[in-house]
């Protein structure tokens, strides 16, 4: 939903919403997927940004977002020297995804520790984002909200549990969606709420002997 | 929000409340947020308003390609020529503003960056002429937020959906209605300042040179603020329009839909693929990051 704030901002730097504000959203999107400033990004921009991205500011928008910094902060002109700072290390190239593909599509693939992420997202437009693929997953994350993904091996009682841990910390739920690739195989379930996620909930979660992985993504707007 | 003018104009009218407030009192549903942290919100945007059109002026931000910079205090200083220094002030705070964008300075995009320029300026050059305070202007950024909104979900604030009509001729529309409500305009006199702004602004292309946000954008956010001023001086003044706000609102739309691609921010056509732009263009590369890992 459009909210007024949309319309009276977003407050950002420019020059672009869609190729700088957007772009320094979806880097801090996939960052919040991976938990961690990454070693290593690589980063495939598709049409619109990769065409006009340069003029844009979109890749230095992009490494910012990837450091943790948010679409209002002036230390986005010096992205590169911050990313730097941080140990991070990137590249960039240009990926054709096809016609379908939202005009301003960049992939992500981030490295910590041995452990590695995709991200595919698009910058929709006034600074708005969609997260559409996490792992090879097909997902629909705006950061609008807390969010927590989770991949699960599919067994009874999964969702049961979840929920129970994020009511139990107070942790009102907006929209919810599981998608598995087979019965009892692996499952992603994507929760978006009201409330952050805390420490606690996350690592009750965590514990669960089958929750492969689990993350935690900050609300973005 | 919204989703109409007219809604939005009877919702005051039916509820005694003023226009601000009730764009201020859907918000305030639909997101939970008091009005007091709505208002709050809103002094903050206009402080960051503020701050950018003084960067601006100050005329030391320099976009990288090299495209703006400066005009702002060129303008400022070289005028005014013909009617006085309001409308050169005015012209100047609205090339400032999208020349700190250009720079990657800190704007707010409202509606979007490549028009970030056009509210600041008139709502700015009234609240000096007409002696308003911050609260007032605060009323004036909450009419405005209203109409862009009924904007948004009717047709689009994207040039890459509808051309610049779509951006600078939505903030304009913006614009027009909050000065029309805060020089004392009536409902009826915003609606049609809404209208009378739009329709002159129909058709109007989205060509940037190099597909950047600078040229002709600076330009017209300045000439898309005067095209504001003149539907609200109109409207003011009992001028009336015979289509409704919503039916123009929604013409704008239907022009960006039939737009071909090459006029939607993709700078293929117009100003952007003429032989002086290209040479521009090919004079001024942009920079490649530095400091990439390959």
């Amino acid at each position: 939903m459009v909210s007024l704030f949309d319309i009276l901002g977003p407050v950002m730097i420019g020059p672009s919403s869609s190729h700088t504000a957007g772009a320094c959203r979806l880097g801090r999107m996939a960052r919040a997927v991976l938990g961690h400033t990454p070693e290593h990004a690589r980063i495939e921009l598709h049409g619109s940004f990769a065409a006009t991205g340069e003029g844009h500011g979109t890749q230095r928008a992009i490494v910012g977002g990837l450091v943790g910094l948010a679409p209002d902060d002036p230390r986005l002109r010096d992205a590169y020297a911050e990313a730097a700072a941080a140990g991070m290390t990137w590249e960039f190239a240009e990926v054709d995804l096809g016609a379908e593909a939202h005009p301003n599509t960049a992939r992500f693939e981030l490295r910590h520790e041995g452990e590695v992420v995709t991200v595919r997202g698009a910058s929709v437009g006034g600074g708005r984002v969609e997260v559409t693929e996490l792992n090879g997953f097909p997902v629909s994350l705006t950061g609008d909200y807390h969010t927590l993904v989770l991949l699960a091996h599919d067994e009874p009682g999964t969702i049961h549990t979840v929920t129970g841990v994020l009511s139990a910390n107070g942790v009102n739920l907006a929209t919810m969606r599981v998608d598995r690739t087979g019965r009892h195989q692996d499952a992603l379930m994507t929760i978006e709420a009201d409330e952050p996620i805390s420490d606690a909930a996350l690592d009750e979660i965590r514990a669960r002997p089958w929750v492969k992985w689990a993350r935690r993504i900050e609300r973005t707007s | 929000m919204h989703s109409s003018i007219e809604s939005l104009i009877r919702d005051a009218e039916a509820s005694g409340l003023t226009l601000p407030r009730v764009v201020a009192a859907a918000e305030e549903a639909e997101s939970g947020r008091s009005e007091a942290e709505i208002r709050n919100r809103i002094r903050n945007t206009l402080r960051v308003m503020r701050e950018a059109i003084v960067e601006g002026l100050e005329g030391k931000v320099h976009s990288p390609s090299g495209l703006t910079g400066g005009r702002a205090r060129r303008l400022q200083e070289n005028g005014p020529r013909l009617l006085g220094g309001r409308v050169t002030e005015t012209l100047a705070r609205a090339i400032a503003t999208l020349e700190v964008n250009a720079a990657m300075g800190l704007i707010v995009a409202a509606p979007t960056a490549g028009a970030a320029g056009v509210l600041p300026a008139i709502l700015f050059s009234v609240a000096e002429a007409l002696d308003l305070d911050e609260e007032r202007l605060v009323d004036g950024m909450l009419v405005a937020g209203g109409v862009g909104g009924v904007i948004a979900q009717r047709a689009s604030l994207a040039g890459a959906q509808g051309g610049c009509q779509a951006e600078t001729g939505s903030a304009a529309a913006m614009g027009a209605a909050a000065v029309t409500w805060l020089a004392g305009g009536s409902g009826e006199q915003v609606a049609t300042s809404v209208a009378l702004c739009l329709q002159g602004m129909l058709g109007l292309i989205c060509d940037p040179i190099g597909g950047l946000v600078e040229v002709p954008c600076i330009y017209r956010n300045a000439s898309a603020a005067m095209q504001a001023i003149a539907a609200a001086e109109m409207a003011l003044a009992g001028l009336d329009f015979p289509v409704t706000a919503d039916e123009v609102i929604d013409v704008m739309g239907e022009v960006g839909r039939r737009m071909p691609v090459a006029y939607r921010e993709t700078a293929q056509g117009g100003l952007a693929a003429t032989e002086s732009a290209r040479r521009l263009v090919q004079i001024r590369p942009t920079k490649r990051p530095r400091g990439a890992s390959a």
